[in-house]
């Protein structure tokens, strides 16, 4: 594998009544795509939350870029970066001013052209000067993405990214991180329910299930392994067992 | 005539039911959250303090009142700036729950620190423009100059905002832990302290129970310091530097214990889950 941007060991996360993940080991190398999948409540979510620190995990330990993530994580956040379909921004301010805000955070130089540059990707550059309030579901995701790519993140972390995009922007969208993913030789690990999105996106895939990878492999492999036609019925195999 | 005709007409009793129904949506609320149930009882029960502690110093003193209510103004003025402080710090953390982009901040290189350093400089800039518009207004229409206190309105104000800081904090740090539920500290948990502070009326006033409550306040200080600069003109150097030595405490012990509640957030999933 080439060089390690994750490394997961044993990380395990228990709420109070739950574990929500549940002793996982894994490892993600540079420029990969790699699909998180695995049916409500798997874990999925509370995985990404300890990658970015806003979790701190249970048990086990997280490397990203080679450094420990307990004690380096505002370095390690510099050049990560998370986008939810969950999140908002705040609905006041225009598209440009959000993302203005996150260019400071970021420390991001040049943040004008920078932000041109990521609104325009995104093709909600028309929109720049609207409030945010304004914008449909779909551009608001969109809007998170382009937060997400302006510090052109060595590791991106997305929670299903494209849910509330219609067919068509959802394609586009994917055809704009995987464009941005080669440029920048970006590592991306990323959570869907769509699963025709993974077979086209994932390299690999991991498979949780009651906070266990239950599979992994790439979207080949898994069909085959499970001697299913598809990855979506690879996952109902898998969910109902 | 069409399909619609044929309902019932609108009875009493229908609207009485959905009236019922919002009304239940708000008591579904209510067994299960101590804050809310406070909060019935919070301000009407502060008020009465205020408002109590002042009639008994007027009652207790029929020649001083005349003299006393010259500072009334200042008393307001003064207490709006702490109230102000607190406030802006812990309704810009609001702002960032309610618009759900505490991941997007807390996932970037921001530490929780430097957010706070952020309210704070906010919570002054506001606090700058709104006193000098009550102060202008004062003296405009109420000739009431509030900088016959001299040089001596500095350290008043500054004093007067660290506490503010410092009520504010903690107020985000409980927040942070209780989540909406505690929303309403947002609004006045600096309150809490005003019948004990002697904004409107001495320390005198209050109870020997009261006295040690009032006297480990850093706006006690400042509230008696100003009457006693409008009166005598001149100040016991002590109603400075005591209520700075308390601030620079409590603000110290508010940051550890926003710190605590942060790590505790990511801990049990909390900042996650916040406003949503
Ligand atoms: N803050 C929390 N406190 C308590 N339990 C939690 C918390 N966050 C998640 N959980 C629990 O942990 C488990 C995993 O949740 P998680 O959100 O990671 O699932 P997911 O795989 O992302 O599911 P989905 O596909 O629905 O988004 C669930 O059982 C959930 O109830
Ligand atoms: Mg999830």
């Amino acid at each position: 594998m080439a060089d390690l941007i994750v490394r997961v060991q044993d990380l395990t996360k228990k709420f109070e009544n739950t574990v929500a993940v549940d002793n996982i080991s894994l490892e993600i190398g540079s420029g990969e795509i790699v699909g998180l999948l695995g049916p409500n409540g798997a874990g999925k979510t509370t995985l990404i939350h300890m990658l970015l620190g806003i979790l701190l995990p249970s048990q086990g330990s997280i490397q990203i870029f080679g450094l420990d993530l307990a004690s380096h994580r505002e370095e390690i956040l510099a050049h990560a970066n998370f986008s939810s379909a969950y999140v908002m921004m705040p609905m006041s301010l225009s598209p440009w001013q959000n993302l203005n805000v996150f260019a400071k955070l970021y420390n991001i130089p040049h943040s004008g052209e920078k932000i041109e540059w990521a609104l325009k990707k995104m093709e909600i550059w028309d929109l720049k000067d609207r409030a945010t309030r304004g914008l449909s579901s779909g551009q608001i995701s969109r809007l998170n993405l382009a937060k997400a790519i302006l510090n052109d993140p060595e590791l991106l972390l997305l929670d299903e990214p494209t849910a509330s995009m219609d067919p068509d922007i959802a394609d586009k969208t994917r055809r704009i991180l995987k464009e941005i993913q080669k440029e920048h030789r970006m590592t991306i690990l990323y959570t869907s329910h769509n699963m025709a999105e993974v077979e086209t996106m994932a390299e690999r895939v991991f498979f949780l299930n009651k906070g266990k990878i239950v599979a992994e492999g790439s979207p080949k492999e898994l069909q085959n392994k499970f001697n299913q036609g598809t990855l979506e019925e690879v996952f109902l195999k898998i969910a109902r067992t | 005539m069409t399909s619609l005709a044929n309902h019932q007409p609108l009875t009493t009793n229908h609207c009485l039911i959905r009236i019922w129904a919002v009304l239940l949506r708000h008591l579904y609320l209510y067994p299960k959250s101590a804050s809310r149930i406070m909060e019935i009882f919070y301000w009407p029960v502060l008020d009465l303090l205020v408002w109590g502690f002042l009639t008994l110093y007027i009652v207790q003193h029929p020649n001083g009142i005349s003299r006393f209510s010259g500072y009334l103004l200042g008393a307001m003025i003064f207490w709006d700036m702490l109230f102000r402080s607190q406030q802006a710090i812990s309704i810009s953390f609001l702002e960032e729950v309610w618009s759900r982009n505490l991941l997007n901040l807390f996932t970037s290189p921001l530490k929780p620190i430097e957010f706070l350093l952020a309210t704070m400089t906010l919570s002054f800039v506001k606090l700058l423009t709104a006193g000098a518009v009550t102060v202008f207004l004062a003296w405009a229409f109420f000739s009431f100059n509030l900088f016959k206190m001299g040089t001596y309105l500095f350290p008043f104000v500054l004093n007067l905002v660290a506490m503010g800081w410092a009520v504010g904090i903690v107020t985000t740090a409980i927040i942070l832990r209780y989540g909406e539920r505690a929303e309403v500290m947002a609004w006045g948990l600096a309150l809490l302290i005003q019948p004990f502070a002697a904004v409107f009326y001495p320390v005198s006033v209050l109870p020997w129970f009261l006295k040690p409550v009032a006297l480990a306040l850093p706006a006690t200080y400042i509230f008696e310091g100003m009457r006693e600069v409008l009166m005598a003109g001149n100040l016991n150097p002590k109603q400075i530097w005591i209520p700075t030595l308390l601030n620079g405490f409590y603000l110290f012990m508010a940051f550890l214990f926003f710190k605590m509640m942060f790590q505790s957030a990511r801990i049990h999933g909390r900042l996650t889950k916040l406003g949503e």
